[in-house]
């Protein structure tokens, strides 16, 4: 069943290959088209969450920009979008570098407990979010860091680890430790020999596990629900209220604006994967 | 010389314990003991190298490790430990619980309203019974309204021996008795200094030294002494005021009186102007007019007549409790016992019911869908798979509420797809369809939000695949079909159930998609452990609930581990 039709296939085979291809287009359909179809509708001149007339009849006049204007002069929005931006930076600073520590250590050749030590740090990624957000509720109340900056900034590093530990420890596979061992026979010290040798060749998984850590923050709506208070109300959280109370047009704006950063990030993940199995001569992909 | 703490070696080259089995073998054949250059045994010098590098990679993991302990694993532990904890009951009725020991049942007698009245008057003035109320509130409805209420009414309690304490002797109304009876002499002079400094600097705002008893006072007084200790820390710490200014509560009369009656030759213990006070209310409390606590109580409310309120206090005095546990389970625990809940309040079952059987619905369809995607891309050419796979991606990549928004909008009555049914003429405009706020909202939201994490694996396992093996299996002429499902179909399994377990976790575990498109009919346990943190306040509930999840998603987990592995989890 290879998927070039040979030129002695039956009517049935012909039938069936051709409905397989349709199938498959159908299931992509559904894969994005909920995605494409909010991109025109966030250009809706009106508040509606549908395809105005004008809209289908392709007028100029029944487009507008006006929820991206709304977004950038609308204080809730714009606060929400800098607590983001204050919350996601430093919650991935955390996660990449103490994660890429670990993930050194994890790498060696002997690690006493190495499956144990994996699974506590692999755990925030496993156990669904909201027991997550339960227990740092419970725990962050008792120690006074629950409706805190702090508290949120944890939180979130907590979440990205797991992202960091596996995809440096996937770069670290294909590392050649000879590399390290001959650095250190030309004098450099473990330090150096980590910047200069192991940094730069592991740099791609570094920065997309970083990149996983920071859409992972980015992105989280449940533990900062929870974990912060009004004051860290993050972009998701607004997002989420507005769709469950009044859903605004402006959500469509926004879900725009997220969908062309997912875009940048999508690509600069994947080229840095590419990137990174050339380096270590693996297939070009 | 193997370590058995690490596995077997996967590093080839000079590592210590490779060394040290080169070591082994080169001792087997000479005669002694195989030396380093500095003269020392060769093994031991590789040990300590041994020893080291696992100390350098422990210590590069440590930082981590405390982290991800304090900021992930201690919230989880506090959450499981909360699940069982129940220590209010205990710690804002001690003496009632005490009282409690030996209640079977029925309308308790006296002494158990007398230990009541003293726990309740305390959690009174440090408001906690309104606490202890909703607590208990959630195993009885009821009780909520009946401590707030009595609450109220307790600081009369005992009023009729203060009056009549008064009447026998003024000095009784006087604070400064009471400091003279009960505090240590140490304190009051420590008091004294404290409220001339006071008087002197008007700045001074130092607290006052905290009260505490004399030596032997609790034995002379067994039910006074410690009711006016703890008056005497309420009112220094909730009111911040002094015992010397204040007159005790009523409670304390009422003790004063039971201490005086038990013991009449309480007055040898002291001398002086006390000891005479002492002597002649021991003499007259003998002709005191009684009252009765649990009249007192059935004025309040006759609802403290109730044996159900009794056998909710009873059954939920211990520190520990099986109680949220069970109320997951639909079940309650009563006095006689674990019983079921009654039939319009069995909620939970059913409502995890509805969480697996919906996870097993996405799963499937995520099946249904996944497939064709996953082996249309491991049979195409790689340049056409990669450009696919960006698309299988990007929803991926995408926010999660961004897709859940856009379900809500097409999925809408005044939405886009019923727009176009009614457009095409397939729905009248009058009856459009019904998409969203019900179980099939959740399950087309979350079938498309999880669709990746089945596309995934499959693909991964389908890609090793040979397509040798389907062409071997049609030349000895296998059917198109037999050759899918005999030879291909039985290699893809282990990507399925990789699959299926990874977007089965993800699903039992799902909050906000239900909660915006699942309306009432669509939510999952989550949902409702979310309503439990944030709006019931049962916390306890919430935690009980959330640990029999998290124990499913582990067992679950650990299946796909000895499955998959975690270890080949990959990130696309």
């Amino acid at each position: 069943m290879a998927l070039e039709l040979p030129p002695y296939a039956s009517t049935g085979q012909k039938v069936w290959h051709y409905s397989f291809k349709v199938i498959c287009g159908l299931i992509f359909f559904f894969l994005l088209a909920p995605i494409v179809v909010i991109i025109p509708l966030s250009f809706n001149a009106e508040n509606f969450f549908t395809f105005t007339p004008g809209m289908i009849a392709l007028d100029p006049d029944a487009y507008s920009l006006k929820h991206y204007r709304d977004f950038f002069t609308n204080p809730d929005w714009q606060q929400a979008l800098w607590n983001s931006v204050k919350i996601a930076p430093v919650a991935t600073l955390i996660s990449v570098s103490l994660g890429t520590l670990a993930a050194v250590g994890l790498s060696q050749a002997h690690v006493p407990f190495r499956r144990l030590i994996m699974a506590i740090l692999i755990s925030p990624m496993i156990v669904p979010l909201i027991i997550s957000a339960a227990g740092m509720y419970f725990f962050y109340s008792r120690i006074g860091l629950q409706g805190t900056y702090i508290g949120v900034v944890l939180a979130h590093a907590a979440l990205g680890i797991p992202f960091v530990i596996i995809t440096v420890t996937a770069t670290l596979v294909g590392f050649d430790s000879s590399l390290t061992r001959a650095s250190a026979n030309l004098g450099a010290g473990p330090v150096r020999t980590f910047f200069k040798v192991q940094m730069p060749l592991i740099l791609p998984g570094v920065i997309s596990g970083g990149l996983f850590a920071f859409i992972t923050s980015f992105d989280e709506v449940v533990v900062v629900l929870f974990v912060g208070s009004a004051n860290q109300q993050t972009l998701p959280w607004q997002m989420f209220t507005g769709l469950r109370e009044q859903i605004s047009p402006t959500i469509l704006a926004v879900a725009t604006i997220l969908i062309t950063i997912s875009i940048i990030l999508l690509t600069t993940v994947e080229l840095l994967r590419r990137r990174s199995e050339r380096l270590r001569g693996m297939s070009p992909g | 010389m193997t370590d058995a703490t690490t596995g077997p070696d996967h590093v080839t080259g000079p590592t210590p314990d490779n060394a040290m089995r080169d070591a082994d073998r080169a001792q087997a054949q000479a005669s002694g003991p195989v030396l380093a250059a500095d003269g020392k045994p060769l093994k031991r010098s590789l040990n300590r190298a041994l020893r080291a590098q696992k100390l350098r990679a422990l210590a590069l993991i440590a930082p981590l490790l405390i982290f991800i302990l304090v900021t992930f694993i201690a919230p989880i532990a506090d959450m499981l430990f909360r699940s069982v904890e129940n220590e209010i009951v205990a710690e804002t009725l001690p003496r009632t619980v005490i009282a409690l020991e030996d209640y079977t049942g029925g309308v308790p007698d006296e002494p158990v309203y007398e230990a009541l009245g003293k726990d309740l008057t305390i959690a009174a003035e440090l408001k906690e019974h309104t606490r202890l109320g909703s607590r208990l509130n959630y195993e009885t409805t009821g009780i909520s309204s009946l401590f707030r209420r009595t609450g109220r009414d307790v600081d009369d309690l005992g009023e009729t021996y203060t009056d009549q304490f008064e009447d026998l002797n003024e000095a009784w109304e006087e604070p400064s008795t009471f400091v003279a009876l009960f505090a240590d002499p140490t304190w009051i002079e420590e008091q004294q200094e404290w409220a001339a400094q006071a008087e002197a600097d008007r700045d001074f705002n130092e607290p006052e030294p905290r009260f505490y008893l004399a030596d032997g006072v609790e034995e002379v007084f067994p039910e006074t002494a410690p009711m006016y200790e703890r008056f005497a820390q309420v009112i220094q710490t909730e009111d911040e005021d002094s015992p010397t200014e204040e007159e005790p509560w009523n409670i304390v009369y009422l003790t004063l009186y039971q201490d005086l009656m038990a013991n009449p030759d309480i007055a040898d213990a002291y001398d002086g102007e006390v000891a005479t006070l002492l002597s002649n209310a021991a003499d007259a409390v003998q002709g005191f007019e009684t009252m009765n606590v649990k009249e007192f109580f059935l004025e309040s409310d006759e609802d403290w007549a109730d044996p159900e309120v009794w056998g909710t206090i009873k059954a939920f005095s211990p520190e520990y409790t099986s109680g949220y546990f069970l109320a997951s389970a639909d079940l309650q625990l009563t006095p006689n016992g674990i019983e079921r809940q009654d039939e319009d309040q069995r909620i939970y079952g059913l409502l995890f019911q509805r969480t697996l059987f919906m996870s097993m619905v996405i799963m499937f369809s995520c099946i249904l869908l996944g497939y064709p995607i996953a082996y249309l891309l491991s049979n195409l050419p790689l340049r056409t798979s990669n450009i696919l796979l960006i698309l299988v991606l990007l929803p991926f990549w995408t926010s999660l509420l961004v897709r859940t928004s856009s379900w809500k909008v097409l999925l809408q009555q005044q939405g886009v797809i019923n727009d176009i049914l009614v457009w095409i003429g397939l729905v009248s405009d009058g009856n459009r369809l019904v998409m969203i706020n019900n179980q099939f909202g959740t399950i087309v939201a979350m079938t498309h939000i999880l669709l990746p994490f089945m596309i995934l694996p499959l693909y991964s396992v389908m890609k090793t695949i040979p397509p040798s093996y389907v062409r071997a299996a049609k030349s000895l002429g296998a059917s198109n079909w037999t050759a899918f499902w005999r030879v291909y179909f039985p290699q893809s399994v282990p990507g399925i159930g990789a699959g299926c377990i990874l977007v089965f976790i993800l699903a039992i575990g799902y909050y906000i998609t239900p909660e915006l498109v699942g309306g009432t009919t669509g939510t999952f346990i989550s949902n409702r452990i979310a309503y439990h943190i944030s709006t019931s306040l049962n916390w306890g509930l919430a935690a009980a609930l959330g640990s029999i999840l998290l124990a499913v998603v582990l067992v679950l987990y650990w299946l796909y581990d000895k499955i998959v592995g975690i270890d080949n989890v990959s990130l696309g």
